[in-house]
């Protein structure tokens, strides 16, 4: 018994031990931009606006945060489009060397959006004149996203019983209208998951919109990050922890609304 | 409401498997068809040709009087229920049943009404707004049905309708469609492997094989002259008795135990030719006293069937079986005689039947 006690009692301590490892430094986001003079230290806020107005201040701060919710929601539609239509034809047509292409495209993909490829790819933005456009990079980021992206959504239109789109194509359902109807609500869950993964790829991404974008009014959150200096050149712990909270809570809300509209899967109606 | 004719239906699948073999079949309007058989038999393979999933390679379909061979499915008018039902999860029971009309383009109110029509019907009134996961085996099994019933389509198809019921409810369900279809007049054809629930249910059914239609026939046809070994082993609950034996002159030797000759066979059998005497144990009379004309050995197993018993008869080292009442089940061991009824018994010439 004291045995067992102490067991628990240890593995409870371990487990405190690491919740404190990655909870600290979420503390110290939630409080140093209500902190006066934050240091890298978690202390208890004096609760001031003052950093607030001061990132306001920053004339390019809130409209990279505009150009990062451009950016991730273009590039999140369009993979969820391309990657649900792409994934519904290769888990439906049985095509010769089908898996080897996938797997190809998986591994090219790694390398694409890869430093590898930067050169290349810089060079291909400026001959396609896409070099310092959004749309540019949109597309780019989608390319890289995409294999990944067809792969998963594959698993998905796989899991999905053949039945009930063959059971909608004899009461008379177009192919359009099964995709409608049928297969988009049952993958639902997986488009959900593929947007989700595609805004959090592309507003964590520094590199490519930091080599791709050079008009200061056109780049997103990630890269106006690392202008925040001082005038000494020493970090800004003011405005980095500021604009830290600002550029996180996006992508904490989505992560909430999806999980709590999407977080849930249909069972039944296909009798196992 | 129409009657569904295949013209010498052949499929091949990519590969080179004859999943069907220029198969012949009439189903008239308004009968309950059941294609019967072992996996594999090309049963399925046939149902889903008829219902345009699969397209034949050779042969026609025609319903009532179109050839809807070379059409969709959505085209041909008919309604299919899966074996695995197939509702849609997404949707609630009314959406589900309404889904059909949805696609036929119906307005949202008609729809709903036929839809809490045809569910009423079914006894799924309180079931409406749930979803399909929210319901039972059987449950579901109906919501599929008034799904079907919503189309107003020509035929009816089922894909093994029963096989997901737990055994208690699949009797119930049993007699449930049987009355449904009765009263509906609806032609539908249903695939099964459960020779039971081919006999139960069907006006007429077709026995398969590889691809092949081995008989088509009323149940008791079905059951009482299978028109070849394969039919007489795959039919009956307790399998035909299948015994080899020779003719001589007017009477036949099997396994040692001289026999009279069958009626049906009467006048057909020439002396000396090889033939398979086949009988049902349920046609087996069972006597613990020899008697003339019967099958006598030792008593090997007896396997309580409920009401009755089947009794296993060591015959010079060839199994027979018999249906025995309750009551009269002898011991292990003991001496037993199985008289075969001579209106029922049949024989069989290089596994087909001998009949005039």
């Amino acid at each position: 018994m004291t045995r067992f006690v102490l067991h628990r009692i240890g593995f409870y301590v371990l487990i405190a031990v690491l919740l404190a490892f990655f909870t600290v430094p979420l503390l110290w986001l939630a409080s140093a931009p209500f902190t006066s003079d934050p240091t890298y230290k978690v202390r208890l806020p004096d609760f001031t606006s003052e950093n607030f107005r001061a990132i306001l201040d920053n004339p390019y701060a809130l409209g990279s945060l505009w150009n990062s919710v451009l950016l991730a929601a273009g590039t999140a539609v369009l993979v969820v489009v391309f990657a649900a239509l792409a994934a519904y034809a290769l888990s439906r047509v049985h095509l010769p060397g089908r898996d080897a292409l996938l797997y190809t495209l998986l591994l090219l993909s790694s390398i694409i959006t890869g430093t590898a490829a930067m050169v290349p790819l810089f060079q291909l933005a400026v001959e396609l004149h896409l070099i310092d456009s959004q749309l540019g990079l949109i597309l780019i980021m989608t390319g890289g996203l995409l294999p990944a992206a067809i792969f998963m959504m594959k698993d998905f239109m796989d899991s999905t019983p053949k039945s009930y789109e063959e059971s909608a194509r004899v009461f008379g359902a177009s192919p359009l209208q099964i995709v409608r109807h049928v297969v988009v609500p049952l993958v639902r869950p997986g488009l959900a998951t593929i947007a989700v993964w595609a805004v959090a790829n592309v507003w964590g991404n520094f590199l490519m919109p930091y080599l791709l974008l050079s008009d200061v009014d056109k780049q997103p959150a990630a890269v106006i990050m690392y202008t925040l200096y001082t005038e000494g050149g020493q970090a800004n712990i003011k405005l980095l922890a500021t604009f830290g909270l600002l550029y996180s809570v996006p992508v904490v809300l989505m992560y909430l609304f999806v999980s709590k509209k999407y977080g849930f899967r249909f069972h039944g109606g296909i009798k196992r | 409401m129409s009657a569904i004719e295949l013209r010498g239906l052949t499929k091949v699948y990519p590969g080179g498997v004859k999943a069907l073999d220029s198969l012949d079949l009439a189903i008239p309007d308004g009968e309950f068809f059941a294609l019967l058989g072992p996996s594999g038999c090309g049963k399925t393979t046939l149902l889903r040709t008829i219902a345009g999933l699969e397209t034949a390679t050779g042969g026609a379909v025609v319903i009532g009087d179109r050839d809807v061979t070379g059409l969709q499915p959505g085209a041909r008018d008919i309604a299919m229920v899966f074996q695995d039902y197939a509702l849609f999860p997404h949707m609630n029971v009314t959406d589900n049943i309404a889904y059909p009309l949805r696609i036929k383009k119906v307005g949202r109110a008609a729809r709903q009404q036929k839809a809490a029509e045809v569910g009423a019907r079914l006894g799924l009134e309180q079931l409406m707004d749930r979803r399909p996961g929210q319901l039972s085996g059987g449950q579901q099994q109906r919501v599929a049905l008034a799904r079907v019933m919503a189309t107003q389509a020509q035929a009816f198809l089922f894909d093994e309708p029963l096989s997901n019921l737990d055994a208690r409810l699949r009797l119930e369900a049993r007699t449930f469609l049987k009355k449904l279809q009765h009263e509906l007049g609806v032609t539908t054809v249903f695939v099964t492997h459960d020779q039971a629930e081919a006999l139960a249910m069907a006006d007429r059914m077709a026995v398969m094989e590889s691809g092949h239609i081995r008989q088509i026939g009323t149940p008791a046809e079905v059951f009482q002259r299978p028109a070849n070994t394969f039919v007489a082993g795959f039919i009956g609950s307790t399998p035909m008795n299948l015994l080899d034996g020779v003719v001589r002159a007017d009477t036949l030797e099997v396994t040692g135990c001289k026999l009279a000759v069958p009626q049906s066979a009467e006048g057909l059998l020439h002396d000396g030719e090889k033939i398979v005497y086949g009988v049902r144990p349920e046609y087996n009379v069972y006597s613990a006293e020899p008697v003339d004309g019967s099958l006598g050995g030792n008593v090997s197993i007896v396997e309580n069937l409920g009401a009755s018993y089947l009794v296993t008869l060591d015959v010079n080292g060839v199994l027979v079986q018999a249906v025995v009442p309750e009551g009269h089940e002898p011991a292990i061991g003991d001496e037993g005689y199985a008289l075969p009824r001579r209106d029922r018994a049949l024989i069989y010439r290089d596994g087909e039947l001998v009949s005039a």
